[in-house]
């Protein structure tokens, strides 16, 4: 038993929908209680789907639960054949029914049904939304796709896409795009929306490109035994990533590695002298193990941060996120609860968060900016605009979404320059920003600027904070407060100082000047 | 207008029901507490549920509350499914955690969800333990808010239940008045009943644990939510009376909820008027205004929150629309009954639900606005049908004079909203 809060994952079976609800021609009929259909609002309000998922819930009741639960999951995958004419459904059970042991799967194959039938299985109490969309994806896969001969052409398919995924629907072009650059077909993009018959020709690709490992590696890893097709493992998310993904599917092909840069903004934007005042950012970055694994890098060689601290919440990528953090010199946390993940960054006090839309909320308490890089995502994250995060249009793209929550070039040395000014002072957010920015003195907590210092004083271990440095601390801006605080801490407790006068504030600062 | 005489053709009170047992979209019980954690300031709701349970209440918000909620999910796994015997440690421990860091929290639910039935956790025999290990600081009673019990704001309805068995006895003569509704809402309620002279108002719930309300032969109750026929019969159980009139929703409900009231009460006519007169007429005027883009428009709704009746009546009867179906997820005469008595004739009445089925008769109807949950919204929209989710009916003020503008302008938004957007391209 484990106290949640907040999740950043739902059940194994919300995977499933978020395959069924991507794909065409395919149902789910999913054993279920009525509440559970509450997962139709995810895919309808925060995707804006035009559509309802696809998904048959038999909604059984407790008075069902002494007489024939089977007999509703059975009538229930008739009507859904009937009405919706599948050319195949996926049959499961969610956390209640999977107590009631109606097997699902053994009921619907004993239907006589005309269309495949894929039993999922779905375990509730220990796997969780990732685990049950790979495993969805791979059943599928594994059913229905038919050996052929490969295309005269040299072509690929596109792994993992999924409705509810971050930006999987652009990310999709930008890497049609990407590919025809390559002279690469592409046979099929799956599950999104893929129909049954277009899995069934998945074997006729020469390779497969792994898109999101988190949804796409078992169904990756069974076509390269099963189909001898091999797939990429280089995710293109950043500038570095996508050269080296050219590079690899070059090496495949045997294509030449013919890049084309003409798109590519992101360094020259990053070289430009106004972005010299991202260099040595703190950032923490959280979210799922495959987007965190492409923002270290990003952030340290393509925008010229620091990274204090990576982590994921999917246990599946725990170890290749350790592996990236010992490379970085930094702890990973490696965790599904939010509290610690808060805890953390408020122990590391990063100038930003890239994170998942709870980091979001975690920096609006802390009054640190936030870009959102990751699943779990809201409505706001599903942008009108093409917005991909792969290949070189989508490096562009995360230039600005991690630039936009920072206070720009040369407004942060105004804001140094004028920081007792009453109208011009940093609480009043970046400029461009308008309502939305962080705003440390009407955080959700309620807590006043003033506050929010004071019990973080006295707090780390024997240093004290003498008035006039506490006062002085506060008249630096909030978006590089907490790194002068910790830097002066640490400078004083390597010096032996018991207390920090306002001089041991700017003896730290000229020692860490660079 | 406003004579509250039943329609010429006969209301809908005995109007043949349409009861359908088919697939359900609505969210079960544990919903309720989204509303319930911010009325009861001292209270904490422990769902003892799956990652389902915790995902539902994170998804069901629509927005994450994040002023640290009072709410929480203990989130079965696979260990404690194994024994019994674990899962009341467990239990234990996790009630103990929490209670130590939030020593504001003098109520704690136990809040039962499908995962926790199904394998049988007795979460009576788990509060009455634990409320002895943390009394008197802490009162620890259990519902259910699981699927397979409970649909949506049935919640509320199983969580005031368990609160009517440990209210104290009385025999003083007092109003009690049941149901969640927001602060603002509460005061204006309260005090227009003070005005007429009608005192000893008890509510439920309380803000907080130390107002507790104590019951007997003669108190008398209002319900303010037409979901709870439960709470109903618990309060009848323990003697009171029930005051039956239709909700206090528009200017017409509330008028008759507080004139039931002030009969029981023997307050005079004069002096209701009084009390009532400058209120009516502001709720009039702000619904004639607000009620412009409903006239002669269709309304369907879909069942949801158990408010489709009595908002049905305010619709057709103050807002002059056209009710086609009216579902709800449950009808209790008792409860319902008044404001069936005063809907006309005419719209279908359904039980239940079967989604498919329900879909394709809202689909042949085609009504000027569906209302509906938010899984079927955007759906319908992109099939060209106007819709308003049924859950802001649920989290907004709409009860009493000064909010039945507010409730008018819910459902004239979308239609409005639909008038004003100019998007299609040229022919
Ligand atoms: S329907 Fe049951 S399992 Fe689903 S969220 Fe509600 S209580 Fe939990
Ligand atoms: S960011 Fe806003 S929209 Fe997203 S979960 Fe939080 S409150 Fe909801």
């Amino acid at each position: 038993m484990k106290l949640t809060v907040w999740t950043y994952e739902g059940p194994p079976h919300v995977g499933a929908m978020r395959v069924a609800t991507a794909m065409k021609d395919l149902h789910f009929v999913l054993h279920a209680p009525q509440g559970d259909t509450y997962a139709d609002l995810l895919f309808t309000m925060i995707e804006r789907r035009d559509h309802r998922p696809p998904v048959t819930y038999t909604t059984f009741q407790a008075r069902d639960l002494g007489s024939d639960t089977a007999g509703l999951f059975k009538a229930s995958c008739m009507d859904a054949v009937e009405r919706f004419e599948p050319k195949a459904i996926i049959v499961g059970s969610s956390c209640t029914a999977e107590l009631i042991q109606d097997d699902p799967a053994g009921l619907a194959e004993t239907m006589g049904l005309t269309i495949p039938v894929i039993p999922l299985e779905l375990p509730s109490y220990s796997r969780k939304e990732n685990f049950g969309a790979d495993e969805t994806f791979y059943q599928i896969v594994r059913h229905l796709a038919q050996p052929q001969d490969r295309t005269a052409q040299i072509s690929c398919n596109i792994l993992g896409p999924t409705a509810l995924g971050f930006r999987n629907r652009d990310d999709v072009v930008e890497m049609k795009t990407l590919l025809a650059e390559m002279g690469v077909a592409v046979n099929v993009v799956a599950p999104l929306n893929a129909t049954p018959d277009d899995v069934a020709r998945m074997p006729a690709a020469h390779f497969n490109v792994l898109l999101y490992p988190e949804t796409g590696e078992a169904a990756a890893r069974w076509l390269e035994k099963n189909h001898d097709q091999p797939f990429t493992k280089v995710v293109p998310i950043g500038v570095g990533a996508t050269r080296d993904f050219i590079a690899e599917v070059a090496a495949i092909t045997g294509l030449p590695c013919a890049l084309d840069e003409s798109r590519l903004r992101l360094p020259w934007w990053s070289k430009s002298v106004d972005s010299t005042y991202l260099t040595g950012k703190r950032v923490f970055i959280f979210g799922d193990g495959t987007h965190v694994a492409a923002h270290a890098r990003i952030a340290r060689d393509e925008m010229g941060f620091e990274v204090v601290g990576i982590g994921c919440y999917n246990r599946e990528m725990a170890r290749p996120v350790r592996a990236l953090a010992k490379e970085y010199g930094v702890e990973a946390l490696i965790s599904d609860d939010y509290l610690e993940v808060e805890e953390t960054i408020e122990a590391l006090a990063p100038e930003m968060i890239l994170g998942t839309q709870m980091e979001r909320h975690i920096g609006k308490r802390l009054g640190i900016p936030c870009a959102v890089i990751s699943a779990p995502v809201h409505v706001q994250d599903y942008p009108a605009r093409f917005s991909p995060q792969v290949g070189f249009e989508g490096a562009n793209v995360i230039f600005d979404t991690l630039v936009h929550p920072l206070v720009m070039g040369l407004e942060e040395h105004l804001l140094t320059m004028f920081r007792d000014d009453f109208e011009f002072h940093d609480a009043a957010g970046p400029s461009h920003h308008g309502g939305h920015s962080p705003l440390p003195t009407e955080d959700v907590s309620g807590g006043s600027l003033e506050d929010q210092i004071k019990p973080e004083l006295p707090q780390d271990g024997n240093v004290i904070w003498l008035m006039d440095a506490e006062k002085e601390l506060k008249k630096i801006p909030f978006f590089v407060r907490g790194k002068a605080k910790r830097n002066t801490e640490t400078y004083a407790q390597e010096k032996g100082l018991g207390e920090i006068s306002l001089d041991t504030l700017y003896e730290a600062k000229a020692h860490y000047a660079r | 207008m406003n004579d509250l005489s039943p329609p010429q053709g006969g209301g809908c009170r005995n109007a043949p029901v349409l009861k359908e047992r088919g697939q359900r979209e609505v969210f079960c019980g544990l919903t309720g507490i989204i509303w319930l954690h911010r009325k009861m300031q001292d209270a904490f709701f422990l769902v003892v549920g799956s990652r389902t349970c915790a995902h539902l209440l994170q998804s069901a918000a629509g927005v994450m509350i994040f002023a640290e909620p009072r709410f929480g999910t203990a989130i079965l796994e696979e260990t404690d499914l194994a024994g019994m015997a674990d899962a009341h440690k467990e239990l234990d421990r996790e009630v103990a955690r929490l209670l130590a860091r939030r020593p504001d929290i003098r109520q704690l639910f136990l809040v039962g969800s499908c995962p926790s039935e199904v394998i049988k956790i007795d979460l009576a025999r788990a509060a009455e333990r634990l409320t002895q290990i943390h009394a008197p600081h802490v009162r620890v009673l259990n519902y259910s808010g699981s699927g397979i019990e409970t649909t949506f704001t049935q919640g509320e309805d199983a969580c005031l239940a368990s609160m009517v068995p440990v209210l104290k006895d009385t025999q003083a003569r007092e109003l009690m008045l049941v149901g969640a509704l927001p602060d603002v809402v509460e005061d204006q309620m309260v005090s227009l009943l003070s005005a007429m002279g009608v005192d000893n108002i008890r509510l439920l719930p309380a803000r907080r644990i130390d107002d507790t309300t104590a019951i007997g032969p003669n108190t008398v109750f209002a319900l303010t939510q037409p979901f709870l026929g439960d709470t109903h019969a618990e309060l009848v159980r323990r003697g009171a009376r029930h005051i039956a009139a239709p909700f206090p929703l528009g200017e017409e409900g509330t008028t008759a909820w507080l004139a039931a009231i002030a009969q029981e009460f023997g307050v005079s006519k004069e002096t209701f008027d009084t009390v009532t007169a400058a209120p009516r007429a502001r709720a009039r005027k702000a619904i004639a205004q607000a009620s412009e883009a409903l006239q002669g428009k269709s309304i369907f709704f879909f069942p949801d929150s158990q408010l489709e009746i009595p908002l049905a009546r305010f619709l057709t009867r103050e807002c002059g629309m056209t009710a086609l179906e009216v579902g709800s997820p449950y009808i209790h005469d008792a409860v319902h009954g008044p404001d069936l008595d005063l809907l006309a004739a005419g719209p279908q009445i359904s039980e239940g639900q079967d989604v498919d089925l329900q879909l394709d008769r809202a689909r042949a109807a085609r009504a000027d606005l569906t209302v509906c949950g938010l899984g079927l919204a955007n759906p319908l929209e992109a099939e060209g049908l106007t819709t308003k989710w049924a859950i802001e009916l649920v989290f907004t003020p709409i009860h009493f004079y000064e909010q039945a503008g507010d409730l008018a302008s819910l459902f004239a938004r979308p239609i409005r909203r639909k008038a004003a957007l100019r998007l299609e391209a040229a022919e």
